[in-house]
């Protein structure tokens, strides 16, 4: 018995030899984990320890932040995902779309909050030019709870009206191509709307919220409320996105539609308006996304989305492109990549590992962690 | 019946030193490969006349003129490059490389480490001779290319693109770590120099120059790399004409219509794959040697996926699967969609004066309730370059609902190696680019 298990691993080991190495490397990388988080340190060649330091304090830490980032990659990738089974083609205009809802929610979020601080031109276009600073604003949870919500809300209705505008303007003249060509004038699309958004909003980085007293105690736990509003937000509306699709005859229809799009149309599906449904709701969780996520990191710029759309197709690929589960899922590996490499390489390479992992799940499971199933 | 222009007959592109046709078909395709030339002169020609009559009416003279035409002949010929490699993997094999920027970074950071002397103050090399950095460079960036294509082929074609993509990202990212370029001086005593970039080669043209006709006149060295870069287009068309017309180049073409089809015809549809995607990428690290490897310094912001994206939208608008339409298409980006607007716009901001710009956008709008527009048409202009992005991108869609098939990207090949018949000038009978 244990002759032929034997035989059979070393046969399994033969055929894929790389994924061999990729799972012993991880196996290695907990061990490592453990020992770090245990203090052991074994000296090895070249001045390099396996093991060594590192607090539990600092792990929790990369950890939650892993699971944030994870989630914005995750609401992102609901959208792309959705596009990508329904319309068959890789949205490159997607990350853009992020920015947009940035951009736009931020404006009324600070026009709320500031309101009678500084000119309304200034306000709505978060902070161009020159005028009162972040704090004097107050953009924060504690000190403008209204504004926050109201950004979130203003958010997905301006990335609604964006997207839909594009689609049709862009896509809904293209219905019948193929995906490379849906590609390439996405592409197309994000480079007019990336450089709009910064003819509008102006091409600097700056801070837009206001981190006074967002830190506070709950239960002996640290808790950063931004953080905090970002987590049950996206939480809240992943939760709507699974009920939408397992319970409502829309979600239905566009489950149908992923599977056969011809089947779909022959049993009286109404295609395009599942395809607008479709637009609206990616384009309001990009938009939020966008918005939550500059909630979380305090600083906002015209290539924002851009940066993300990487990591959103890695998490969208991960997870098995065309599933919502999946993306939800790829966010959250990609993630925790991007941020608990931080214990193993410096900050220069963790975006890169995340993109490595994306590579390497492509090579060995082309059709991602949720493979097979789409938009369910 | 329509031919790709540039496949005019094989004797015409493969013997172009034959002065005596000896046959219809001879005298035939010469005249295709002169129909080619000349559309070729004429689009450059004109590129060349408008951008005369920008820098007259700016008032500047003959000297801004040369180092204009110097600018913009530099530009035609890395795109030029460029595009006819990407042309290559996307138009004639279907191949979707969005990854050209970090193919091109390959190459110039190889070429560096290798030729950029050992005493150079921001990063260090080798300091062998610069054939050797050139050729090392090209043959890294076909194996990086090996590395991505092997996996990346059994995929759908749009993953080939993010795969392309990420791992340009990778190779940016991995060109700006400190840490690695740090690391690597001290182990091995060569270094990339991280974000703050490196130092490479003087251009072996610049020693000419000086030599023999001006010592540092600046002007002169660039024009002198110009031609060389130009004898580059040159030869690579030619060869890009052989293979495409070659038995190998037929497989591609049937690779990118159906890859079934060629393969059951008995065709390794993957090795033809694999091989064209690293000539294709040995000819990028080529175009990054050439373009940013000849600059004195480099770093990883002139490699951003931006760079890919122009790369595109030239292969685009000259037709992908036409070599012609690729150079025809590097010179229109380069001179309407790249230069052009700038140029206009300090035209505009020279002949009227609309004031000083407002710094933001509310500052512009704000007039245009009062039907002022001097302060809107000011800002435009002060922002003239996010502009020229926009217009990229409306382009980019605009030809892509309206022509897919670009200038001259004729997609229906005769099947037969002989010619059998004339080119209908602008004659489509192909569907869209989707593979």
């Amino acid at each position: 018995m244990g002759g032929s298990e034997s035989l059979t691993w070393g046969a399994r080991i033969r055929e894929q030899p790389f994924l061999f190495v990729a799972i012993l490397a991880g196996v290695l990388l907990v061990l490592d984990l453990i020992a770090r988080l245990a203090g052991v340190e074994i000296p090895m060649i070249g001045g390099r320890t396996f093991g060594g330091q590192l607090t539990f304090g600092r792990f929790r830490g990369l950890v939650w932040n892993g699971i944030v980032v994870g989630l914005i990659f995750g609401l992102a990738g609901i959208g792309l995902s959705m596009t990508y089974s329904i319309l068959n083609f890789a949205n490159f205009s997607h990350g853009d779309l992020v920015t947009t809802g940035a951009f736009t929610g931020w404006g009324a979020a600070l026009l709320v909050a500031g309101w009678g601080t500084a000119d309304t031109g200034y306000l709505l276009l978060v902070r161009s030019g020159s005028g009162p600073n972040v704090n004097e604003i107050g953009g924060s949870i504690v000190e403008a709870p209204l504004g926050i919500f109201l950004g979130v809300v203003v958010a997905a209705v301006a990335t609604i009206l964006v997207t839909v505008l594009i689609d049709r303007l862009v896509y809904k003249p293209m219905r019948d191509r193929g995906g490379i060509s849906l590609l390439i004038a996405s592409i197309g699309a994000a480079l007019a709307l990336r450089y709009v958004i910064q003819l509008v909003y102006g091409g600097s980085n700056r801070g837009v919220t206001s981190t006074r007293d967002v830190e506070t105690e709950l239960l002996g736990l640290s808790i950063d409320l931004h953080e905090a509003s970002l987590v049950i937000v996206a939480v809240g509306l992943m939760l709507g996105m699974h009920l939408m699709l397992q319970r409502t005859k829309l979600g239905k229809a566009m489950r149908a539609m992923a599977d056969n799009k011809d089947l779909a149309l022959v049993t009286g599906i109404p295609t395009e308006r599942v395809v607008t449904a479709t637009w609206i709701i990616g384009g309001a969780l990009a938009g939020i996304s966008g918005y939550l996520y500059v909630l979380e990191r305090g600083t906002i710029e015209f290539n924002l989305g851009w940066f993300l759309l990487l990591f959103i197709f890695a998490a969208v690929i991960l997870g098995g492109i065309g599933s919502i589960y999946g993306a939800i899922a790829g966010g959250f590996v990609i993630g925790f990549v991007h941020e608990v490499s931080l214990v193993w390489i410096p900050s220069d390479f963790n975006a890169a590992a995340a993109f490595v992992i994306m590579i390497l799940v492509l090579l060995y499971r082309p059709q991602g962690i949720f493979g097979g199933v789409t938009t369910a | 019946m329509s031919v790709e222009t540039e496949s005019g007959g094989p004797s015409g592109a493969d013997d172009p030193s034959s002065d005596e046709p000896t046959n219809v078909r001879a005298v035939l395709a010469q005249e295709l490969a002169a129909t080619d030339f000349r559309l070729i002169l004429v689009t450059l020609l004109g590129v060349y006349a408008l951008f005369a009559v920008f820098t007259f009416a700016s008032g500047n003279g003959m000297g801004a003129l040369k180092s204009q035409y110097t600018r913009l002949s530099f530009l035609f010929a890395a795109y030029a490059v460029l595009s006819l490699a990407l042309n290559l993997q996307w138009g004639y094999t279907g191949l979707f490389n969005i990854g050209v920027a970090g193919f091109m970074a390959v190459g110039v950071y190889t070429m560096s480490l290798l030729s950029t002397p050992p005493d150079a103050i921001s990063g260090q090399g080798l300091g062998l001779p610069l054939p050797i950095g050139i050729v090392a460079g090209m043959i890294v960036a076909a194996l990086v290319g090996l590395i991505a294509a092997v996996p990346a082929l059994r995929l759908r074609a749009d993953y080939l693109a993010i795969v392309t993509l990420g791992l340009s990202e990778i190779i940016r990212l991995t060109a700006n770590s400190k840490t690695l370029s740090d690391w690597t001086i001290a182990t091995f005593g060569f270094g990339t120099g991280g974000g703050s970039g490196t130092d490479l080669p003087a251009r072996p043209t610049n020693t000419l120059v000086e030599t023999y006709y001006a010592a540092n006149n600046t002007l002169a060295q660039r024009a002198a790399w110009v031609i060389v870069m130009l004898g580059f287009v040159i030869a690579i068309y030619w060869l890009l004409v052989r293979v495409g017309n070659s038995p190998f180049g037929r497989v591609l073409k049937a690779i990118r219509e159906d890859e079934l089809v060629a393969q059951s015809l008995g065709k390794d549809t993957r090795w033809f794959k694999i091989k064209v995607f690293m000539l294709g990428c040995a000819l990028m690290g080529l175009g990054g040697i050439l373009w940013q490897g000849s600059q004195s310094y480099v770093s990883p912001d002139s490699f951003r996926p931006i760079v890919t994206f122009y790369v595109f939208i030239a292969v685009i608008i000259g037709g992908s699967g036409s070599n012609t339409g690729s150079v025809i298409g590097s010179i229109l980006f380069v001179g309407l969609l790249f230069e052009g607007p700038r140029t206009l716009g300090n035209i505009v901001s020279s002949a009227v004066n609309l004031g000083s710009p407002p710094g933001t956008f509310a500052g512009a709008v704000e007039p245009l309730l009062v039907f002022n527009f001097a302060p809107f048409l000011a800002f435009l202009i002060d922002n003239i370059s996010a502009f020229r992005f926009i217009l990229l991108g409306i382009v980019l869609v605009i030809i892509m609902q309206k022509r897919p098939e670009g200038m001259l990207g004729h997609r229906t090949e005769s099947a037969a190696a002989i010619d059998l018949g004339r080119d209908t000038p602008g004659g489509t009978t192909g569907g869209d680019h989707d593979e």
